[in-house]
């Protein structure tokens, strides 16, 4: 190996004669090798990241861990701090019931825009557009909460809530038990604006994965585009489609201040969209910092913490795995 | 000459730019045309305009007429689907769909719901991969993927899928430039047995395959038609120098 090196390196300096020398091959060759290192030390970084980031919340939390038990925790539903009674389950529900109605309004309305992004409009109207929904996506989430106080829940109150009440009202999702406007339907609503932007601008990427050459050739034989979307490009895209809502899913499940200005904060089992709720962001945000007095708070919270950590890992592995499978089938087909 | 396509005063732009100036002419039916000139000479603009898959490309702007058996396809109670099923196109790169050599097959009878049950449906895809020369080759392996063919399969797929959806008119934009000297050569020979049935326009690069297959030769130089009519009286006598000039330079 040396050997050859510095033949090589012999070679390169006889070329150069009469020329400014250039660094040798061995130089070279050590430059590229702490290039790797120092690119390979900051890929790490972000994964011992998170690493230290678990672990400090379990050292933190384990006091109320060992206390309590983790499934006395996980699935208890009173939430009493001063009766020392800590049950993460209203949370861990409001956290999913958010997200499922944020995830459910937001991807039927991003798959159809994204389609019309993609697949009909024309450069100027793509170039009008996307644009604006970048823009939407940096405003930052306090603007989007102070606008779901003021417009939405008056419209889930005044509007939605008896609309729902009257011809939905036995159904127990939709059941009206605390008509204040406050709640997970509003919540879900602020959320669904929010990641939208996201979403879109995800599936838009994807459809223009899609090569040109496919298209053409369902248009060819006279499908119109729509079918050619829906017998060609949709399930050539499904699994970038899933992966788009996995990614606007988990950010709807971190999102804190936008949800915690309109869901109502009760830290109750929520059984319809228009119960209050109390998700696990919020609940943090709410308290780290305050009463700090009480005994196994501190590691009460970041336990939660913990917990919206779990969720949002499992979530994506889960999805991960369904991505992935459907990508394998796709190639065996 | 019994003409199955007319263009009248045809001009097409991208953007500022013209592509197309002024084309007239008229391809005959049952006959294979071959439009040939050196790359960029509007021959593939040409021949998008007859399926109308110019609009494809934004930006591009037409005006004049292309008339299929006397109507023209750019008129506005014109269903553009109906013009594609009627007029047919082979791509340069065969396209198989990410599905079965089966559906490929019958993908656009399909989308034009043209035939009634299961049964008439398989013959259908047994009759057109027989015309395309496939279905020795895949017979026993209808329900694998299309990709798994080898490209030369591919492209008499794309030909038999094409088919299927009944056209009169096969377009082929120089169908066999991605294909290995054997399969072009298949391809060639079916264009050929096919066209007693269909009025066929390819536009190629290589003379030698326009000596092969053309009927009736346009010859086009920086978006005009310099030279169209039958194939002998072009290659042996052209009349204008810039075509007489194209066929020795290439020889």
């Amino acid at each position: 190996m040396s050997q050859s090196n510095s033949t090589f390196s012999k070679q390169s300096n006889k070329q150069t004669e009469g020329r400014p020398p250039r660094p040798s091959v061995s130089t070279r060759a050590r430059q590229d090798q702490a290039a790797r290192r120092t690119f390979f030390v900051f890929t790490l970084l972000p994964v011992l990241l998170i690493l230290f980031i678990a672990i400090a919340l379990f050292i933190r939390s384990w006091p109320i861990i060992s206390a309590y038990g983790l499934s006395d925790l996980l699935f208890g539903e009173v939430w009493r701090p001063n009766n020392e009674q800590f049950g993460f389950w209203p949370f861990i529900l409001g956290t999913l019931w958010v997200t499922t109605v944020g995830v459910v309004l937001a991807v039927p309305l991003c798959l159809l825009a994204s389609i019309y992004l993609a697949e009909y409009a024309h450069v100027k109207m793509r170039s009008f557009a996307k644009p604006i929904l970048d823009l939407l996506a940096a405003i930052p989430p306090v603007v989007y909460g102070v606008w779901g106080l003021l417009t939405i829940v008056p419209f889930v109150d005044d509007v939605l809530a008896p609309l729902f009440d009257r011809w939905l009202g036995s159904v127990s999702i939709f059941k009206v038990n605390q008509p204040t406007g406050f709640g997970i339907l509003s919540a879900g609503i602020v959320l669904a604006v929010m990641i939208a932007p996201l979403i879109i601008s995800v599936m838009y990427e994807i459809f223009s994965t899609v090569p040109n050459d496919l298209r053409h050739a369902s248009l060819a034989v006279g499908a119109t585009r729509w079918q050619t979307i829906r017998n060609i490009i949709l399930p050539q895209v499904a699994p970038g489609i899933l992966a788009a809502i996995v990614l606007g899913a988990s950010r709807a499940l971190g999102e804190t201040i936008a949800v915690l200005m309109v869901v109502g904060n009760i830290p109750q089992v929520p059984t319809s969209i228009f119960d209050s709720a109390y998700p696990l962001p919020a609940l943090i945000a709410n308290n780290y910092g305050e009463m700090m007095s009480i005994p196994l708070y501190d590691a009460a919270l970041l336990s939660a913490a913990l917990v919206l950590l779990i969720v949002i890992l499992i979530f994506n592995i889960l999805s991960m795995l369904v991505i992935q499978r459907m990508l394998r089938r796709k190639w065996a087909s | 000459m019994d003409a199955h396509i007319q263009v009248k005063n045809l001009n097409v732009y991208y953007g500022k730019q013209q592509a197309l100036k002024d084309v007239n002419i008229e391809i005959p039916k049952n006959q294979i045309t071959v439009i040939m000139g050196p790359s960029g000479c509007g021959k593939t603009t040409l021949l998008k305009t007859f399926n109308r898959f110019l609009e494809l490309t934004e930006g591009t702007q037409l005006t004049g007429e292309v008339l299929v058996d006397g109507k023209n396809i750019y008129d506005r109670d014109v269903d553009v689907t109906e013009v594609r099923k009627v007029v047919g196109l082979l791509a340069q790169r065969p396209a198989p769909l990410p599905m079965s050599i089966f559906d490929n097959v019958l993908y656009g009878m399909n989308i034009h719901r043209m035939k009634k049950d299961r049964r008439e449906y398989k013959d259908a895809a047994r009759h057109y991969l027989e015309i395309a020369g496939l279905w020795d080759e895949v017979q026993n392996r209808l329900h694998d993927p299309a990709t798994s063919l080898s490209i030369g399969q591919q492209q008499r797929l794309c030909l038999a899928r094409g088919l299927a959806v009944e056209p009169e008119i096969i377009l082929g934009d120089e169908p066999t430039s991605a294909l290995d000297p054997i399969s072009s050569q298949n391809i060639e020979s079916r264009l050929i047995e096919l066209k007693q049935q269909y009025t066929t326009v390819i536009v190629t690069h290589t003379l030698r395959q326009a000596k092969r297959l053309g009927d009736y030769v346009i010859y086009m130089y920086l978006g005009e038609v310099i030279e169209a009519g039958p194939a002998k009286e072009v290659f042996n006598n052209p009349q204008h120098e810039r075509t007489r000039a194209y066929l020795e330079g290439q020889i």
